[in-house]
């Protein structure tokens, strides 16, 4: 199998879907001709597929997504960039009060496929306005999908499978992953919403990570099992809907959860898996559920204060290790 | 409130002013890559212009010349606040200027008045050349919400208005050119429609809770 980075995971997913659907187009801001988008995930498409199809926006996000959403109910498939999920916040109106409502105020007339692609997290200086991790937001809102993919493999298949949705979805991509590679096969697949994949399979502990803290969840049980402890790794890929299921069974079997995320951890959706895991999975826990997530802080621009906002590998085997 | 039906090309009223005109802009866009001659007719008040929905959605629609109209009924009033503690300038219609669009005025209880200018508005997004902002002035006769006291507007000023009612004034131009007999007969399967309407939600069963999380999503 080839490997592709991330960035070029998404792009092959535009491509294909584009290709397969004359009703999928792209806009945003700085996404078309050569620029490609600021994080190069539109490069060269316009090219491919000309400037109708790949659209250059103002720097208005509420119209963004506002044109993205009437053009998705009128019969087209849009796909709408934030340039940085922090941007969301400009057009959080559009979002949660038109996107995620509009099928249930018209009792179920319409159908929003929808997807609203940006890129948050912290690790490249870009500071507090650039840098956060705004999925609980979108989790809160009931009508959104909201993923978070962490692999190019995963942001493959599960922006496929969002275009190819129905739902308004918050496709939620890592800065600091666009260079990641990774195993991409040549064959079309799609990676099913809603599904939680095992990263690494354990016994003595479950840590349940997303996006960019998967690799520091999957470095952290390395080091761990260099001292002997087996710790299994599940990205829940997609935070709505939750795939409870596969949480649940591996912490039955290893009795003990920590859950990462880069998210301030006060009110993170690391908050609503605890609490899942306790409701659920009670009489299995011989610890309390463990949560590590961002200071609660904005991002600093400083690199010694950026990195010590967020978790760290050190931080979740410290973390596991008070568990046990 | 949120009247709509897709299958007609009705996309709804909005419960946020101004949140439907990005959504319009992105109507007209699909028309457009669509390759259909559909026009948008997207409808709002006066606060609404005040909104950077409305900036953002008036500019990126002339921008791209799409097929919309920008229709603004202008009722002097949001909720209980005038238009002249809010608005700078002379007429609503002047804010197009600053996207290059036309920027019409019309009395808006004037129906054929207000039929002349949507007609070339209309006519003009049809034939590629993009949008137009349509000002109709008119009023709210009755409170913003129900039971609403009114006490920022005076009796004489209300009363003014519900004399300029475009109704009456349009079905006596027509009884003058002879289709008074029409008049009633349309006046009268209106009414009876209406009143079907209302006896039809009055007789309809309350929802039942088992669809509470009904349309939430789309099932998949």
């Amino acid at each position: 199998m080839r490997e592709l980075s991330y960035v070029q995971a998404l792009n092959e997913a535009i491509r294909e879907e584009m290709s397969r659907d004359e009703k999928v187009f792209m806009l945003g801001e700085d996404i078309a001709g050569v620029h490609g988008g600021a994080f190069k995930v539109s490069k060269g498409l316009t090219e491919e597929f000309g400037p109708e199809r790949i659209r250059n926006t103002p720097i208005s996000e509420a119209v963004i997504i506002g044109a993205a959403l009437g053009a998705a109910i009128t019969g087209m498939r849009p796909i709408a960039e934030l340039m940085y999920l922090d941007f969301s916040a400009v057009a959080m109106d559009q979002i949660v009060n038109q996107a995620a409502k509009i099928r249930y105020m018209l009792g179920g007339q319409s159908r929003v496929p929808l997807v609203i692609r940006g890129q948050g997290g912290s690790g490249r200086g870009n500071a507090a306005q650039h840098s956060q991790s705004l999925e609980a937001w979108f989790c809160h809102i009931p009508g959104l999908i909201v993923i978070q993919p962490s692999t190019p493999y995963d942001a493959k298949g599960l922006l496929k499978s969002a275009i190819r949705n129905d739902n308004p979805v918050m496709f939620i991509e890592h800065k600091m992953l666009y260079s990641s590679k990774g195993l991409v096969p040549e064959e079309e697949y799609l990676v099913p919403i809603g599904k939680a994949e095992i990263k690494r399979a354990g016994t003595d502990v479950t840590i349940i990570a997303t996006s960019w803290m998967v690799f520091r969840a999957l470095g952290a049980a390395e080091q761990l099992a260099a001292d002997g402890v087996d710790a299994e790794v599940i990205d829940p890929r997609t935070l709505v809907p939750l795939d409870k299921e596969t949480i649940l069974s591996s912490v039955r079997k290893t009795n003990r959860a920590v859950v990462v995320h880069e998210a301030t951890r006060f009110s993170g959706i690391g908050a609503e898996i605890a609490a899942m895991i306790q409701e659920e999975a009670f009489d299995d826990l011989d610890a309390p559920v463990f949560r590590l997530g961002g200071k609660f802080t904005p991002i600093p621009f400083s690199p010694v204060l950026e990195k010590s906002a967020i978790p760290t590998q050190e931080e979740i085997v410290a973390a596991v290790k008070a568990l046990l | 409130m949120h009247i709509a039906d897709l299958s007609l090309g009705i996309l709804g009223a909005n419960g946020i002013v101004a949140g439907g005109i990005p959504i319009a802009v992105g109507a007209a866009l699909s028309a457009r890559l669509r390759g259909t001659d559909q026009v948008v007719a997207c409808f709002f008040g006066d606060a609404a212009v005040n909104q950077g929905a409305f900036h953002e959605g008036v500019n990126l629609a002339a921008a791209w010349k799409l097929p919309v109209v920008f229709v603004c009924e202008n009722n002097l009033y949001g909720v209980s606040t005038r238009i002249t503690e809010t608005f700078p300038l002379e007429k609503i219609a002047d804010r197009a200027a600053g996207y290059g669009i036309p920027g019409v005025t019309v009395d808006g209880n004037d129906v054929l008045a207000v039929y002349k200018a949507a007609q070339e508005a209309v006519g003009r997004a049809r034939d590629g050349k993009g949008p137009a902002l349509l000002v109709g002035d008119t009023y709210r006769w009755e409170g913003h919400f129900y039971g609403e006291p009114g006490l920022y507007r005076t009796k004489e000023e209300l009363e003014s208005w519900k004399a300029a009612d475009p109704i009456p004034r349009f079905a006596g131009y027509l009884a003058e050119k002879g289709w008074g007999a029409e008049v009633e007969r349309i006046a009268g399967e209106v009414k009876d429609e209406v009143e079907r309407a209302a006896r039809f939600a009055i007789e309809s069963p309350l929802p039942d809770p088992a669809t509470l999380l009904d349309n939430v999503f789309v099932p998949f």
